[in-house]
């Protein structure tokens, strides 16, 4: 019996710890597989924590928080689109200024909130959670939003490969230069893809603060972000390959609250490292066969696009 | 009336420094609109900002001591991403830069050698450049891009930092504060204006100016950066090594923000503590950028940034603002430098529809 | 006008169109009725490609007027040209590379039809006018002779009443070219319109019955190239008598300087030709022409001569009798080795550096003292350059990016040249340029010939390949048949080997061997 709830409280971690990455990922690989590198995934992020945060406590509804997250990441990534986009910005640097602006954004209109306590999601959904037995207590913690994240790459993979969409996205991802000739208008699915991304991102944030600790703290996602773009290489951009990735990292960075759990005497600074240097890690195996990505990789990731018409 | 944006024959050069001054005004204008909205006195705010740190010989010389981490780390990043390698982790080796360099210093000082600053000043560069050297390992063995290995790399080091002033350096005697002991005086850098805090750090950064100019612009290797960075094709067919370059440029980012890193400890507190920059790595990043990816132009934007450090201190004492405003305003310029470069190489056409073929440039 | 004549299927009239710098199309008129192969002539940036995208709503135009069967109509984009029934099949192709055949013509189709129905039909088209391709292949293992005929297939699916080639023999062999048009004279018997844009007058003779001449944007003159001779016609295109190079006579016997023996090496780019047992020599003094449709392994052979990409071992390639197999670049250029690149900028020049440093680019090794580069050396040496190859250009600050395709060219063919090298590689080194750069270009390759040195042109034009070199071998599959006398062979000989003949006797030989 102890075992199973061992192994019913790992799972369930993982699959919190995981939620974010999916989903900030999934919407990230949108992005990239229309042609569009945006490096702003943790500063949009980190807006989505913010104003879901501010959201819900200002509106009392979750719900409401969630969908003004999933706003505010879009609008952030719409700033993003209008450099990149219209004005041809570099991507990379754009991407870095997003993240900057994000951060300190969002610690500047979270500042009067740092402290505030607010019941979870899975608390408000189950208000009588502690009531129930420690396994059952535990499952109640895959939320909506955990749901909604395992069965993203699924939607993902059949919008990708099974859609006209999909294949207009993956088009112009690609070449923008033949789908310009062949008359799709590169710049409005770039844009949709964009502002997709940032909604997911803005989600994924906000899962963070309403959800898997209910409450905001400066720079609270803590390079998740980053591990999200990374994760997106690592799938080769193939949304199935993002869920097992998500996954893994899941299972990498619950790995501390386990190590304390297990009674190991690890400083949580050294555990803190895990994720990170597991990205790294993650990185070189996949990026060691540059054919592999090469022959993977959105051919038209990162490039401007300019129709001199 | 429609706005449409036409390619230039040939990228204009005067837009390539009014762009920073324009973003500039522009960034002015978004904090004066920020401020009314968080309900504050803009004209208060502004003066707080950019007017207040100016007025005396102490602010001044604080003003050198923010501008020293960023121009170092600045020069380093913006020779990097000349040729398009892209350290974004500077804030990592500016930490480990100073985990070194205080290594030394904790072990050698208070004896009384000549040797222990430039010895800590070597440890600082040379941890830095170890720290840059994984990713630069990373990339050119295993193809794995910096930008998201330096990154990972710069978190990494902010737990190492941690678990050292936790733990094995911490200080016994510090009341369980998580820092390390103060450095001996003869292993604290000279100080350049008595009654200042300015130290020879400043004049390091100072000297990578010119050393960074010269190198970009009068060398080979300078050469072969630009080269590599503006067409990868055409470096690989003039026999340019992307891998030397790689090493090169990581190495060079990589020591002067170990440089940074262990003149901000060695030249300011003296020791370790769990925070021991406000961002420096990644305020170059904007510095960089703001300067045109040039020695000389970073000058100056390390000298902005720095106002801005030391604005945003003054916020927080005198308007109760959050730090984080700091960090807000240049996000802020940094869009509005982007969106105003876009002029280097386009212009804006205004087309009239009504009257076909009236077309105006400006 | 005769009122019962039909309308002419396509009018353009007073077409204008100017970017920044250049005015691209100038007051343009002229009609094309139906079923007609109308031709549109002109050089290099004459504004043929800017036309046709006019016409195919990529472009639109700043003043005139399109006139469909009669009726003034604004092509908006793309899709309206097909609605319309223009078809257009790109020089370029416009297809993706990681899609499907299908994939593809269903993105350029823009119904909604199940991948499933649109294979059926795609069957019927290609049946019917014996295009063969496979739906559900991926493009980027198509040779290009299939890719087009991929292009060609997805536009007979919309039953085009106008379809527009653009330069559509450029890479295909002449057995193929024949093949197209055989193609597209059913289709005008069948009451299809056909704009065809080429400046190769032998197939404009044969193909079509009217021709517009385009020069500097403007229409300059029109004929009936089944009447007017090619030479009428090239000075119609150029405005002026045509220059002619002149070859100077050739040394006798060289000593060797750059061999190539049984060279195999796999491709290093997903979509790259594997090279199989190249074997080669250059002589000094000769010229050594080297014919195939690109993507048979031009580019990856260019590459492991000049030490772009390493050989296996250091014999395969020898330079000046040196092993130089495992060599870089540099390294090689210090043996006496100079190249012309394919690709002008972003290759053998950096479109944002300024004449002196493009001068600087690959002959840095006479111009550095103690890691220093002596810049006014350079900037001398960039002046000669520009002198001596008349290339136009603001001076040497002025960045790559602001020269013609012709002058860049000439400047890089100059500074390569400029080395005196032993041996010279040129990849296309007259594609996309203009006549009299084109004719600079080949006037020097055979001066530095004639200086003694040797020279390897790699290209797609054979007429090219037939008035310089002296030996011609082909490059198809990655496999390089042995070298001709130019004089000894023919354009139907080299063109049997462009489209794999040698594979084929290569594997009679084998079967033979066995």
């Amino acid at each position: 019996m102890h075992e199973t709830e061992i192994v019913v409280a790992i799972a369930v971690a993982t699959l919190r710890a995981a939620t974010p990455l999916m989903l900030a990922g999934f919407g990230e690989l949108i992005t990239e597989r229309s042609g569009v590198l945006n490096l702003g995934v943790e500063g949009m992020m980190l807006v989505g924590a913010a104003f879901g945060f501010i959201g819900t406590v200002a509106t009392g509804s979750l719900l409401a928080g969630f969908i003004i997250a999933m706003i505010a990441g879009a609008l952030l990534a719409l700033v993003f689109g209008g450099l990149t986009l219209t004005l041809m910005a570099n991507q990379v640097a754009t991407g870095l200024a997003l993240t900057i602006f994000g951060v300190g954004f969002s610690a500047l209109v979270g500042v009067k909130w740092v402290g505030t306590p607010l019941a979870g999601l899975a608390t408000a959904i189950w208000p009588h959670l502690s009531a129930a037995s420690p396994i059952v207590q535990q499952l109640m913690l895959l939320d909506p939003v955990v749901w909604i994240a395992v069965l993203v790459p699924f939607a993902a993979h059949w919008f990708i490969y099974r859609t006209r969409a999909g294949l207009i996205l993956r088009a112009v991802g690609e070449s923008h230069d033949v789908a310009h000739a062949l008359g799709y208008s590169v710049l409005r699915i770039r844009y949709l893809a964009v502002l997709f991304g940032g909604a997911m991102s803005g989600l994924a944030g906000a899962y963070l603060s309403l959800s898997y600790s209910p409450m905001w703290a400066e720079n609270m996602v803590a390079g998740r972000g980053w591990i999200a773009l990374a994760l997106v290489v690592f799938s080769t951009w193939k949304p199935l390959w993002l869920a097992l990735g998500a996954l893994l990292f899941g299972l990498v960075t619950i790995a501390q609250f386990q190590a304390e759990a297990f009674g190991l005497a690890v400083s949580p600074n050294l555990l803190a490292m895990l994720p990170y240097l597991a990205t790294v890690v993650v990185l070189v195996l996949i990026s060691r066969d540059a054919t592999r990505l090469k022959l993977n990789a959105p051919a038209a990731l990162g490039r401007p696009f300019h129709a001199t018409a | 009336m429609r706005l449409s944006l036409e390619p230039r024959a040939r990228p204009a050069q005067a837009m390539v420094w009014l762009s920073p001054v324009l973003a500039a005004v522009l960034s002015v204008i978004g904090i004066t609109i920020l401020f009314a909205v968080l309900g504050r006195d803009p004209v208060q705010a502004l003066h707080t900002l950019f007017v207040a740190p100016l007025a005396s010989l102490d602010g001044l010389s604080e003003l050198g001591l923010k501008a020293t981490p960023l121009l170092l780390c600045a020069v380093g990043i913006a020779i990097g991403v000349r040729a398009d390698v892209w350290n974004i982790g500077a804030e990592g080796q500016f930490t480990v830069g100073a985990i070194v360099g205080s290594g030394v210093a904790l072990a050698y000082g208070g004896a009384g050698h000549w040797w222990v600053i430039p010895a800590l000043l070597l440890a600082g560069v040379v941890g830095g450049m170890a720290w840059a050297a994984i990713p630069a390992l990373l990339r050119t063995r295993f193809n794995a891009h910096e930008i998201l290995t330096t990154l990972m790399l710069a978190y990494v080091s902010i737990q190492l930092l941690g678990y050292l002033v936790h733990g094995p350096w911490k200080d016994p005697e510090g009341y369980s504060f998580p820092q390390t002991k103060q450095f001996e005086a003869d292993a604290m850098l000279p100080v350049l204006l008595a009654d200042t805090r300015l130290h020879i750090g400043a004049l390091f950064a100072l000297l990578s100016v010119p050393l960074g100019s010269i190198l970009l612009g009068r060398t080979l290797m300078g050469f072969r950066i630009r080269t590599v960075g503006a067409a990868p094709a055409a470096a690989r067919y003039a026999g340019f090594s992307r891998n030397a370059i790689v090493w090169f440029c990581l190495l060079l980012s990589g020591g002067l923000a170990g440089l940074a890193g262990i003149c901000e400890i060695a030249g300011g507190n003296g020791q370790l503590t769990p925070v021991i920059s406000p961002g420096y790595g990644f305020a170059a990043i904007i510095v960089a950028f703001l300067g045109r990816l040039n020695p000389v132009g970073i000058l100056f934007a390390s000298l902005l940034m720095a106002l801005l450090y030391l604005g945003g201190e003054g916020l927080q004492v005198t308007m109760q603002l959050p730090i984080a405003v700091t960090g807000t305003i240049q996000g802020m310029l940094l869009f509005f430098l982007l969106a105003a470069d876009v002029l280097i190489n386009y212009r804006v056409r205004v087309r009239v529809p009504q009257a076909a073929g009236t077309t105006q440039h400006a | 006008m005769d009122a019962a004549a039909p309308p002419p299927r396509l009018r353009l009239s007073g077409i204008t169109k100017r970017y920044a710098a250049v005015t691209a199309n100038s007051d343009i008129s002229f009609e094309v009725g139906a079923g007609e192969i109308h031709a549109l002539l002109g050089e290099n940036g004459a504004g043929k490609s800017t036309l046709v995208k006019i016409i195919y709503g990529v472009v639109h135009p700043d003043a005139g007027e399109i006139a469909w069967e009669g009726r003034p109509t604004a092509i908006a984009d793309p899709n309206a040209a097909r609605a319309l029934g223009i078809g257009m099949v790109f020089q370029h192709f416009s297809l993706f590379e990681s899609l499907t055949v299908a994939e593809n013509i269903a993105l350029g189709l823009g119904a909604r039809e199940s991948i499933a129905a649109l294979t059926g039909r795609i069957a019927e088209i290609s049946g019917r006018y014996g295009l063969a391709v496979t739906p559900s292949r991926h493009v980027h293992h198509l040779s290009v002779g299939e890719r087009q005929r991929v292009e060609i297939v997805r536009c007979l699916l919309q039953s085009p009443r106008l379809l527009i080639m653009d330069e559509p023999t450029s890479v295909l062999t002449p057995q193929e070219a024949e093949g197209l048009f055989d193609v597209l004279r059913r289709l005008s018997r069948e009451g299809c319109s056909i704009l065809y844009i080429s400046h190769k007058l032998e197939e404009i003779k044969a193909l079509c019955e009217r021709a517009t001449v385009l020069r500097a944007g403007r229409v300059v003159a029109a004929c009936d190239p089944r009447v007017a001779s090619e030479q009428q016609m090239a000075e119609m295109m150029i405005g002026g008598a045509l220059p002619v190079a002149h070859r100077p006579a050739p040394l006798k016997e060289g000593r060797v300087c750059l061999a190539v023996d049984g060279l195999s090496l796999p491709a290093d780019e997903p979509f790259g030709t594997n090279l199989r047992d190249i074997s080669l020599t250059l002589r000094d003094g000769e010229i050594l022409g080297i014919a195939g449709v690109a993507g048979n392994g031009q580019k990856e052979l260019l590459a492991v001569l000049a030490g772009e990409r390493r050989a296996p071992d250091a014999a395969a390639v020898r330079i000046a009798d040196t092993p130089a197999g495992l060599l870089g670049p540099a390294a090689r250029r210090r043996l006496g080795l100079a190249f012309i690149p394919e690709e002008r900028l972003g290759r053998g020049a950096v479109a944002e550096f300024p004449l002196t440093e493009n001068a600087l680019l690959t002959a840095y090794q006479g111009f550095t003292r103690g890691g220093m580069v002596r810049y006014g050396a350079v900037q001398r040496y960039a002046r000669d350059i520009i002198a001596r190859f008349r290339v136009v250009a603001a001076g040497t600050d002025a960045p790559g990016s602001s020269l013609s395709g012709g002058n860049m060219q000439k400047f890089i063919v100059g500074r390569e040249v400029g080395v005196n090298p032993r041996v010279l590689l040129a990849a296309h080194p007259t594609w996309g340029v203009d006549i009299g750069a084109a004719l600079a270009i080949r006037q020097a390759l055979m001066d530095l010939a004639a200086a003694g040195s040797g020279v390897l042109v790699v290209s797609e034009d054979l007429a090219e390949l037939f008035e310089i070199s002296d030996y011609i071998a082909v490059l198809s599959g990655g496999r390089l048949s042995p070298p001709r006398r130019t004089r000894e062979t023919t354009v139907e000989e080299v063109g049997l080997l462009m489209g794999g003949r040698m594979a084929d006797a290569a594997a009679r030989d084998a079967v033979h061997a066995a």
